[in-house]
């Protein structure tokens, strides 16, 4: 799913006279009779009434131990399953050697935000699906996320701030818009090639779905903006409150001297399931509660922002979305916290991670359900909805058995609020601006093989052209994105010499 | 960070500021609104952009005195710095030449109707405007409707100034009187209701411009939808304007009143700390 492995030059990484001295100290059976590390996490009835962190990460010992089970294969087919093409087995074996900065900054080669993808990549089904463990030893394999995670945060709160080696500021204008994992990445990568780079944001705070979207007990708000920090510390210029297609159009940002635009403003439109009471109040959609929670401090008496919340609090979904949504509406104090989907346990799209943390939690789930309308009381607010009963039938287009309507299975629950979380369409404020610009009938933008889009020029990646994806799907494409824009900026200097 | 450049009391509770926001003052058009946000622990609060100096580089925005975060703007003075304001956002008001067009505005809602009535007469529309609000002392922007109407009249709900009545009586005396071939009304929800439910009665095209709660205001979270013709939609990004004969005007209203507990409650809290502030 990454990019393609070029095996002689990790061949010949492999063959330094310190990977091959690590790799003898300890037999490969000695090291796949090690167990698998197992992250710490916070007691869930303490947790789930706080904004601690659930997962506490490894500790030194932790992290050796784990790096020794590495292999430092002589085909690192995990390197395959990252969609930025980290260097897993040399950054580990630096750890395994002790080296734990020398092991962050092989991180930061391909990836600016390591400390995040640590903590939210599916790593099950990403770098470690392709470990060697798991591929031809039916173990568990390498916890690479927990190390990441390890590395990255011990980096930050021990070693010098650092930034990755930059080439000479060339002075060629580079346009960002968005400031989401996509944007991000393509910002970090654009600034080592020596570009000025500029990310333009809608919002007044930078991060995108990191900051709004994701709770503070997933990802810790300041390890956003420490990541972002190095960002900036690269020369790359943010500007916030300031809407491309409103604030200034893209034509307008060319005549300030722009050459090269990146979009990256991902899919932030709500679905909703339009059913009958949809718009009562105290029915929102998952993207306004977690704004107002984790973007505005809703539920903060500090803040002025306030949040809808109740003591039967229904969460429609099973994506990840659902699952951070649910779990706080439990940690503002929901007596049922419960979540409402159409298939069963096994189909839902959130990472099991989160289901197993949400189940600890003392989340309630209501599965093989799906609303079919909302009541309120005299003041139009929602006291009541309506729900029927779901089988599985055949496997749809997708593979997955599409949940079959049980004829008179109708009942009714109390509820006092509801989120909406069933998936995110593209934001349309671009395309509204640039008719010309050809989009899919979803709404994405069509890019071609370097995410360049119908107008020369103009890139684009992450969720705008995926649709509700990943962070790190929007990371990979940021870095193909970064080398098309380097190309064809290359490319039309040398044309005008 | 924004600067406010002026401010004056247009009435006891609606000030007018004018801040530094050179890109927003180029893009906007009439109908266009920007959210702000005071200060770091504060909300994000929508306001339609009442007029703009390109040349200065300054919009002026018009905020009337109702809850936490509007009176802390109020309390703000020229060299104050806003954190954030954001925009222009949502869709410009379609302005054309169709002929005598009736603008009416209630309350604060005079505010947003002012650059459409420059714009209407702007485009070549005979322009009569309808300002309304409880009393005297709340009437605004006299002078500047004044300077782009054919006709300006001025109700209030207790006479103290122009005819007394409410807004609907002097639409449907202006409607009996002469050919309107749109209405325009903004204000409150309940004005906007009765307003609508007037013109339809003349089957009037009429346009209402919707001001409901927002977060972002950029389509992304669905706090202001609205439902219009049975059909759900975004007042941040498919509106602020739509055909008021549509609109589901309760349900709005219902909606509006979301967060009014914990508005109340904040309110409060806040005059109780600013009078604790003054006894010190």
């Amino acid at each position: 799913m990454g990019e393609e492995l070029n095996e002689e030059y990790y061949k010949a990484e492999r063959k330094t006279e310190w990977r091959d001295k690590l790799r003898k100290e300890i037999k490969a059976k000695e090291r796949t009779d090690i167990s698998r590390v197992r992250m710490p996490e916070a007691d869930p009835n303490v947790r789930n009434k706080s904004n601690l962190e659930v997962n506490k990460g490894l500790t030194l010992e932790m992290a050796l131990s784990e790096s020794h089970r590495c292999l430092d294969c002589a085909v690192p087919t995990c390197i395959v399953g990252c969609p930025v093409g980290t260097n897993i087995p040399k950054f580990i074996k630096y750890l395994e050697a002790g080296d734990v900065l020398g092991a962050a900054e092989v991180l930061k080669e391909n990836n600016s935000l390591p400390a995040i993808c640590g903590r939210v990549c599916p790593q099950e089904i990403q770098c470690e699906a392709q470990c060697f463990y798991v591929k031809k030893l039916s173990k568990e394999g390498a916890a690479i996320g927990h190390l990441e995670r390890f590395v990255a945060d011990y980096a930050r709160e021990h070693g010098p701030t650092t930034i990755p080696v930059l080439a000479e500021p060339n002075g060629i204008k580079m346009a960002v818009i968005g400031s989401g994992p996509a944007g991000l990445t393509v910002a970090g990568e654009l600034a080592k090639f020596g570009y000025d780079v500029t990310v333009f944001e809608a919002l007044h705070d930078l991060g995108g779905v990191l900051k709004y979207g994701i709770p503070e007990f997933r990802l810790p708000k300041s390890i956003v903006d420490y990541e972002i920090n190095t960002i900036k510390n690269m020369g790359v210029k943010f500007i916030t409150n300031f809407i491309v297609g409103k604030t200034a159009s893209i034509a307008d940002l060319k005549e300030e001297g722009y050459v090269a635009f990146f979009i990256a403003s991902g899919a932030g439109l709500p679905n909703f399931m339009n059913i009958p009471g949809e718009n009562y109040s105290g029915i929102q959609s998952a993207n306004e509660f977690l704004t107002r929670v984790n973007l505005m401090g809703g539920g903060n008496k500090d803040f002025d922002t306030p949040v809808h919340t109740g003591k039967n609090v229904v969460v429609v979904g099973g994506g990840n979305t659902a699952m951070d949504s649910v779990r706080t509406a439990k940690r503002m104090g929901a007596e049922r916290a419960i979540i409402m989907y159409r298939r069963t346990m096994e189909e839902m799209p959130a990472r099991a991670e989160e289901i197993k943390h949400a189940i600890e939690e003392g989340i309630e789930f209501i599965n093989l359900a799906s609303p079919i309308e909302y009541f309120a009381d005299e003041r139009g607010k929602v006291n009541k909805m309506r729900v029927q009963k779901m089988e599985l039938g055949e496997p749809d287009a997708s593979g997955r058995r599409r949940p079959v309507v049980i004829e008179g299975s109708e009942y009714d629950i109390d509820v006092d609020s509801v989120v909406i979380a069933v998936g995110v369409s593209p934001n349309p404020i671009i395309q509204q601006s640039m008719p010309e610009l050809e989009i899919t009938k979803w709404n994405t933008i069509k890019v071609d093989g370097n995410m360049m889009t119908s107008i020369p020029g103009l890139f684009a990646g992450g969720d705008i052209v995926r649709g509700g994806a990943t962070v790190i799907l929007a990371m990979g494409d940021g870095r193909k994105a970064a080398s098309g824009m380097h190309s064809y900026v290359q490319a039309d200097v040398l044309a005008k010499v | 960070m924004f600067k406010i450049i002026e401010k004056k009391f247009l009435s006891e509770n609606v000030a007018r500021l004018v801040i530094e926001a050179p890109y927003i003052a180029k893009s906007r058009r009439a109908g266009h609104f920007i959210i702000l946000r005071i200060d770091k622990n504060g909300e994000r609060i929508p306001l339609t952009i009442s007029d703009a100096d390109v040349e200065k580089g300054t919009i002026s925005l018009i905020v009337q005195r109702v809850g936490v975060s509007s009176h802390k703007l109020c309390a703000m003075n020229a060299g104050d710095f806003i954190l954030d304001v954001v925009g222009p956002l949502g869709k410009a008001t379609h302005i054309s030449n169709v002929g005598t067009v009736l603008c009416a505005g209630g309350g604060v809602g005079v505010a947003p109707l002012f650059p459409i009535v420059q714009a209407m007469k702007l485009a070549g529309n005979r322009v009569i405007t309808i300002i309304a609000a409880r009393n005297k002392d709340l009437v605004i922007l006299e002078n500047e409707m004044a300077e782009y109407s054919d006709e300006l009249i001025v109700m209030t709900d207790d006479g103290s100034k122009g005819t007394k009545g409410l807004v609907t009586q002097g639409m449907e005396e202006v409607i009996l009187r002469e050919k309107v071939h749109q209405a325009i009304v903004i204000g409150p929800a309940v004005m906007m209701k009765f307003a609508a439910l007037t013109t339809k009665k003349y089957d009037i095209p009429t346009m209402a411009s919707l001001n409901t709660i927002m977060v972002d205001g950029t389509g992304m979270c669905g706090a202001c939808r609205v439902s219009v013709g049975g059909k759900t939609e975004f007042v941040c990004v498919d509106g602020p304007e739509f055909d008021a004969h549509k609109v589901n005007f309760d349900e709005m209203l219902s909606r509006l009143g979301a967060y009014k507990d914990k508005e109340s409650e904040n309110y409060e809290e806040y005059v109780k700390s600013c009078e604790a502030v003054s006894l010190n």
